[in-house]
């Protein structure tokens, strides 16, 4: 039992230091060679649930954990965004294996978070960055793409029912776009049941009160601290 | 192992090498008609000796004609160095400069006569009481040893600064002419282990000198194997004259064999012509015969091809550091250089404004790139200089350390090799398949590599310009640093055997 225990312990803190690393896979070099060539979170993740490790357990104690500690590097600038982001792929890598894991353990995600690119911008970076970051984060996130017409969005929202919408837009010519996805989720009774958060280089805090946002998020951290406030 | 400095791959060339043999031509010209006029009687001996025509020159001071004739200044040429060695204190700084490699090393100095204080007081909004700001307020005063020693202290922990070249003309009360130099080097070397380049006041003081360098480094054999000092000597006033004191200096310094910076700075329009083809063939004439010179005294003494040719001011005459044609000329001279294949001491980075500002950025930027593109080996001035070479400020200084950063990293040499496009490609093919088609994995190897450049290091948050204040913060910061001193028993030493030293600067008496 107690070798059991140690072994659980060892490959959560292994998990844990992988996800510090950044490395989601075998194959990752990370943050230095100190791990090269060993298993990465997407294989040790797999290797602890062959172990019946709960995937409470990994969640929390591993890839949180490893998540929190690239949070604190981060913000004294020892870390940059591209390290924060392979961090959180390794993260979401690990979800999405744990995925039917946790259906069946009946564990909920922190939720569902549908992000699109508006009609006509096919401007992708930063939906992207936000995409894998709240995925890391332990959101469930379903990325529609980019120039996605409005009706798609309303459907989306209407069939799968997310707690959350993100629309970025780069162009200044397509955010008011934003402004008519948001009306249509009202003509069809569906902007209660979805906070809107709005983002990219062209809107603001001003425009997002404008056409009824719920908030406007300057950057990929400021969609999680916004999230994390509901 | 020597300090990497920067190799300029292909180095920015103004000139054909047409233009480069005509000038050399006309240059040679002008050295023996008209030749140039000297005031120091024994360079016109030794010039005489070796086959210059001489001719005295009626009038107040004693003066000669000296026509020099191209084939000793070919003679001189041959047995210049190609090779100078400047050494340091710390061998690690070591500069090793080849005339015909355009390696680049950035180096502080020249000696301004006044220091820039800066202070942040804090202001108050008329309209919004409860809005207070700190706004830079620079205050000029007159240089003092412990300027110096705060100028080297800092210097030494200038990631970009190579060399030092002394900052500030010390003008205590108690410093006269004869304890100047040995305060000023004793000063220098010990506060920074970078190479110590400084011109002489007074002649009488070489020895000296000398002999401090040779206490510090070891010994005369170990000075001459690491010559941790060299000298800057203007024997030149332009146009074409030969200065009497500095000369007899320049003459002294090769005889002692310590590497030498022969410097001319003629202004274009009143000292010079206006026009970059004279300016260029006086200047590249008055540095020949300054070699020529020093040769004949002792061949073999390394010399730097030493040009700091300037455009006047149209609106009153002074120097204009600042202006186009300036980092024209200095480039043209790094190319005339390189032609004899002497190293080339260079000039960039001096502004015509008297404070940081916008100003002074956009003035030295704009020849700190453009002649270090071209490849000079030691490129002075290059550190904290205002007001056309009369100025010092420390915190322009560490705001320059930042530029040179940046230049450094835009010289270095692309990568575009057969591997390393294999390497692209394969990435590239490998990106557009995911979903999110974003390179950003890729970059985490490079992070810490040194092969991405950083940010610039005194950005400041929200929309207030705090440039100024994080420089000044970085400033502290440096000061506070401890640095390698002369150790107590070579301090002693100096005391004992170098006179007029102010015991103030012995680190290790202090407060007994």
């Amino acid at each position: 039992m107690k070798g059991g225990v140690s072994v659980s312990k060892d490959i959560i803190a292994t998990i844990k230091e992988n996800v510090i690393q950044g490395r989601k896979t075998q194959e990752d070099v990370g943050i230095d060679d100190s791990l090269a060539g060993t298993a990465g979170v997407v294989e040790l993740t797999q290797q602890a649930l062959g172990k019946n490790i709960s995937p409470q357990v990994i969640i929390t104690d591993g890839l949180t954990a490893g998540m929190q500690v690239v949070g604190e590097r981060f913000s004294t600038k020892e870390y940059f965004i591209p390290d924060m982001l392979a961090s959180a792929e390794a993260v979401g890598a690990a979800m999405d294996i744990m995925k039917p894991a946790l259906e069946s353990a009946n564990v909920e995600t922190k939720g569902k978070f549908a992000i699109a690119t508006v009609k006509g911008d096919i401007h992708d970076i930063g939906k992207n960055i936000v995409a894998i970051l709240l995925k890391g984060s332990g959101y469930e996130v379903h990325d529609l793409g980019i120039d996605v017409p409005t009706e798609k969005v309303v459907e989306f929202v209407r069939e799968e029912k997310p707690g959350y919408l993100g629309l970025s837009a780069l162009l200044t010519t397509t955010m008011t776009e934003m402004g008519v996805v948001i009306k249509a989720l009202e003509e069809n009774k569906l902007r209660s049941s979805v906070k809107v958060l709005i983002g990219g280089a062209a809107v603001s805090e001003e425009f997002a009160q404008e056409i009824g946002a719920d908030a406007y998020c300057v950057d990929a951290f400021d969609a999680v601290r916004v999230l994390e406030g509901y | 192992m020597p300090r990497e400095g920067i190799l300029v791959d292909r180095p920015y060339e103004r000139l054909t090498r047409e233009q480069v043999e005509l000038i050399h031509q006309v240059s040679m010209q002008i050295l023996t008609d008209p030749g140039l006029i000297s005031f120091n009687r024994e360079a016109v001996d030794i010039l005489h000796s070796h086959g210059a025509a001489v001719e005295s020159i009626a009038g107040d001071h004693q003066s000669w004609q000296v026509k020099i004739p191209e084939q000793l200044v070919l003679k001189a040429l041959d047995t210049a160095p190609r090779i100078v060695k400047l050494g340091a204190r710390n061998p690690d700084n070591t500069l090793i400069m080849h005339g015909d490699e355009p390696r680049v090393y950035f180096i502080t100095g020249s000696e301004t006569n006044i220091w820039l204080d800066v202070d942040f007081p804090i202001y108050v909004s008329k309209a919004d009481p409860t809005r207070e700001i700190r706004v830079p307020e620079f205050k000029p005063r007159r240089g003092t040893v412990d300027d110096l020693c705060q100028s080297a202290h800092v210097c030494e922990h200038l990631e970009m600064a190579d060399g030092y070249i002394r900052t500030v003309n010390i003008q205590d009360r108690d410093i006269t002419e004869d304890n100047k130099d040995v305060n000023k080097f004793f000063a220098s070397l010990n506060n920074n282990t970078k190479h110590f380049m400084s011109g002489l006041t007074s002649l009488k003081q070489l020895d000296n000198v000398v002999r401090m360098a040779e206490l510090v480094a070891g010994g005369k054999k170990a000075l001459e194997d690491n010559p941790i000092i060299s000298f800057i000597t203007c024997l030149v006033k332009s146009p074409l004259q030969f200065v009497d004191d500095t000369t007899a200096t320049f003459i002294e310094v090769c005889r002692r064999g310590l590497p030498v910076a022969v410097s001319s700075s003629p202004q274009a329009g009143t000292t010079a012509p206006i026009k970059e083809a004279g300016i260029i063939a006086q200047i590249n004439a008055e540095v020949l015969a300054g070699i020529t010179l020093g040769q004949l005294v002792k061949p073999g003494t390394p010399v730097l091809y030493g040009s700091v040719p300037v455009r006047a001011r149209m609106d009153t005459l002074g120097d204009s550091y600042g202006s186009v044609e300036t980092s024209q000329y200095n480039i043209d001279c790094v190319q005339m250089a390189r032609f004899y294949g002497i190293p080339n001491y260079s000039t960039s980075g001096v502004c015509d404004t008297k404070i940081p500002g916008q100003q002074s950025s956009i003035e030295r930027l704009f020849s700190d790139i453009v002649v270090a593109m071209s490849g000079p080996q030691y490129l002075h001035c290059a550190f904290g200089l205002l007001d056309c070479n009369s100025v010092f400020c420390l915190l322009q200084a560490v705001l320059d350390d930042a530029h040179f950063k940046m230049i450094k990293f835009f010289l270095r040499q692309p990568r575009i090799d057969q591997p390393e496009m294999e390497a692209v490609l394969k990435q590239i093919r490998a990106v557009v398949t995911t979903p999110q088609k974003l390179y950003i994995g890729y970059i985490r190897p490079l992070l810490r590599s040194g092969e991405i450049s950083g940010i610039y290091p005194f950005e400041g948050s929200g929309e207030t310009d705090d440039v100024f204040e994080l420089a000044y913060e970085r400033m502290k910061e440096l000061l506070a640093r401890p640095v390698e001193h002369i150790d107590r028993e070579t301090t002693s030493r100096i005391f004992e055997e170098i006179p007029g030293i102010l015991p103030r600067l012995n680190i290790y008496e202090r407060g007994s």
